[in-house]
């Protein structure tokens, strides 16, 4: 009869597994923390500081989540994850939300289950070339070893670049980002493409960042966008205001240091936005003032790319494309009401 | 369920002849239900099957009804649709406007090349270093020792990014590629070699090859059937080798004599023509190779050591020639011993070659995973990787099976 209990029990650890995925809010306040995809070895988007904290552009918004959902920036815990694995391991479960440079796709949005959020960087693939080879632009590549990410975008749009300009090129697939940049520094790789924030970063980490450049050509457009898993309407909100609300900020002026002095505001949009008048908080299933705890301790979204990716860190990206749309760039939120 | 059977034919015998056997039938009749071990036997048998039936009806209904409602697709519709990724190295021709089933089959040929030529090379390497290791002079000897003792404690993925890095960062770039000879280069894109150029009469050659290689077939069981009957030897080998350069020789002389080369050269970045042996390739054979072999040394020492040494001494006896001893004495009686885990090292070799991800080989696992990437059906594309797998064990371990019974002990 033993044999019968214990049968008795997988078959009811078997039935409940189907209903442990409810919404991902409830199962994420239930365990105290969220799990977090993240990149975690690209320098400004998400990787570790030498203090071994997770810092990055992904990260701060992953954080303004945390914030939304906690109150506090730390409830996190992150699993790098590959090209290759970090669909999988949200599709699974395994992680709750994805904040990894990831670009946003039909196929993606429709055939992989996935739902993607509202965009925090929009990218372009291109091309990082040793000076030393003396090319000046990316048709020159014909017959070029490669190096690329499998499983990524890139992979993809590189192959139909060089079909469709009738050249030929010579692929170097390595699943692990830095195994790639070493192989691409060791010249196994006449270039090596990706999104052009991510040349920037790879190029810091190269033994002499002076001897390398970025080819001018952009070659696709790369919104990067968090995922949430399909169907989770509720949850996709929060990611998706948490990251709106600092784009928002900057909208409105509203930064770290004057965050305080705007809750006297008597502006009634920046009132409702801040939580000082009631509702949008609510409307949302979170605390009220979250968009004021998300500013007091990150800034707006304007900072943010300062400090981790704007032209006085190492990668010295320009806002381009990633300004306000005020100021000609693309980046603009809906209403807070 | 033997009983049970037994029972059975007795009764079906019993009602053949006409005759019912009372005493069978009283005796089960008298048995209530859960004391007759033969129904029992069938009730764990039926209930065990339900079970099994139960827990994969649950299993697949539940995988299914979860991809459905997070709308990830399924299926396999997906191997029609164009790949549009290119892939580094492939033996038949393949473009990204190919299909997915064409992009598998690539990175199946791939793992099936560098399986099959690792499990050939692992063999020579193993069998000479097991020798060696028996050898009775000392520095032979110690080295094998500790060769085997280094490559088989270090972890074979270790070994891998040592020798891929080994390639990329000791080898100049093409542009200053060593040269030994001509046709020959060297360099962090590979080994490039001159080839011949394609001429039809190479398939002849190939042809007349294979034709060599039947006819030696003849000739061996022709003059093992001849000493068996008269004690007269032939020279087998000596004639099988000049057959086999022999042959396809000719067929070059009659066929022109064509030597036209197909050379590499540089162009632009890379060496345009010739055969290339990629970095990738290379590594992840000779980590692979050297890694096994280590492991099949010990195999092959194992099973010469096997063999008592009587039959050694009694083959000396009779007067065998020292290479008759190893060829007719040991080396049969050994090959027993060596061949079953001889054939788990060539599965580990097998698997291992997965590990062709991790330095950018384009095997089936790191082929399939970019379909997977690309296509979200990580389901499918994990069963083709473990129904991939499973295949090349099974057939390896088929004609291994074959091969051990062909060596068992014949007792007449």
């Amino acid at each position: 009869m033993k044999l019968f209990k214990v049968l008795a029990v997988c078959v009811t650890v078997l039935a409940m597994s189907t209903f442990a995925m409810a919404g991902t809010l409830e199962d994420v306040k239930a365990k105290g923390f969220i799990q977090v995809g993240y990149n975690g070895s690209v320098a400004g988007f998400g990787n570790v500081n030498e203090k071994g904290v997770e810092q990055g552009l992904d990260v701060d918004c992953a954080r303004a989540l945390s914030i939304a959902v906690f109150g506090t920036p730390d409830k996190l815990k992150f699993t790098a994850l590959t090209a290759k694995t970090r669909f999988t391991a949200l599709q699974s479960g395994e992680i709750d939300v994805l904040f990894r440079n990831c670009t946003q796709t039909l196929s993606r949005d429709s055939a992989l289950g996935l739902d993607f959020c509202v965009v925090n960087y929009y990218d372009g693939q291109g091309f990082l070339v040793p000076k030393e080879l003396g090319i000046k632009s990316a048709k020159d590549l014909d017959g070029a070893s490669v190096c690329v990410l499998p499983g990524t975008t890139s992979e993809l749009n590189a192959a139909d670049y060089f079909r469709a300009n009738g050249m030929k090129m010579n692929p170097v697939v390595i699943e692990s980002t830095p195994e790639l940049n070493k192989a691409f520094f060791a010249g196994r790789c006449d270039c090596i493409t990706t999104d052009a924030s991510q040349l920037a970063a790879i190029r810091t980490v190269a033994p002499n960042p002076d001897d390398y450049m970025i080819l001018p050509e952009i070659i696709s457009k790369e919104p990067l966008a968090p995922a949430v898993r399909h169907g989770d309407n509720k949850w996709k909100d929060i990611v998706n205001y948490s990251t709106l609300a600092l784009i928002n900020a900057e909208e409105m002026g509203i930064t770290q240091a004057n965050v305080d002095f705007m809750l006297k505001s008597n502006d009634p949009k920046i009132k409702r936005f801040l939580g000082v008048t009631k509702g949008n908080g609510k409307a949302l299933g979170l605390d009220e003032d979250f968009v004021y705890k998300i500013i007091k301790t990150l800034g707006n979204y304007g900072e943010i790319f300062e400090r981790n990716v704007g032209v006085n860190t190492p990668l010295k990206l320009e806002r381009g494309l990633n300004a306000l749309w005020i100021n000609g760039g693309l980046m603009y939120s809906p209403p807070f009401k | 369920m033997v009983r049970f059977v037994s029972n059975c034919t007795i009764t079906i015998y019993g009602l053949l002849e006409g005759i019912v056997n009372k005493d069978i039938d009283n005796i089960s009749s008298h048995i209530s239900f859960w004391y007759d071990p033969d129904k029992r036997a069938i009730l764990y048998q039926v209930g065990a099957a339900c079970l099994f039936a139960f827990v994969a009806w649950y299993l697949i209904s539940n995988t299914t009804a979860n991809l459905e409602r997070q709308s990830i697709a399924t299926g396999f519709e997906f191997l029609d649709r164009e790949a549009s990724f290119e892939i580094g190295e492939s033996i038949i021709e393949y473009s990204a406007a190919d299909k997915y089933s064409k992009a598998l089959f690539v990175g199946f040929l791939n793992t099936l090349l560098v399986s099959f030529i690792g499990i050939i090379l692992t063999i020579i390497l193993g069998t000479f270093l097991g020798i060696a290791r028996l050898s009775k002079n000392w520095l032979i000897n110690k080295c094998a020792t500790a060769y085997i003792e280094i490559f088989q404690n270090i972890p074979v993925l270790l070994q891998l990014f040592f020798w891929y890095a080994f390639f990329y960062e000791i080898l100049p770039s093409p542009r200053q590629a060593f040269n030994p000879i001509a046709g020959l280069f060297i360099c962090n894109r590979g080994l490039i070699v001159g080839i011949p150029a394609a001429n039809p009469i190479y398939k002849y050659m190939a042809a007349t090859l294979i034709l060599a290689v039947i006819i030696i077939y003849l000739i061996k069981k022709w003059a093992k059937n001849r000493q068996n009957k008269t004690g007269q030897t032939f020279p087998v080998f000596s004639t099988s080798i000049g057959l086999i350069i022999g042959l396809p020789l000719l067929t070059w002389i009659f066929g022109g004599m064509p030597t036209e080369m197909n050379v590499p050269a540089l162009k632009g970045f890379n060496f345009k023509g010739g055969l290339t042996v990629s970095p990738e390739f290379a590594a992840l054979l000779l980590g692979l190779v050297l890694y096994t072999a280590a492991f099949v040394a010990e195999i092959v020492r194992a099973g010469i050591q096997a063999v008592s040494k009587g039959q050694t001494e009694a083959a000396v006896a009779i007067g065998l020639k020292p290479g008759q001893v190893l060829n007719l004495i040991i080396l049969p009686q050994a090959l027993r011993v060596i061949i079953p885990p001889l054939t788990s090292q060539m599965l580990n070799l097998t698997k291992n070659s997965s590990l062709a991800v991790a330095i950018g080989y384009p095997d089936f696992v790191s082929v399939a995973g970019t379909a997977i990437n690309q296509t979200g059906q990580a389901i499918e594309g994990v069963m083709f990787i473990m129904i991939v797998y499973l295949i090349f064990s099974l057939l390896t371990s088929a004609f291994m099976n074959w091969y051990n019974k062909k060596m068992a002990l014949v007792e007449r």
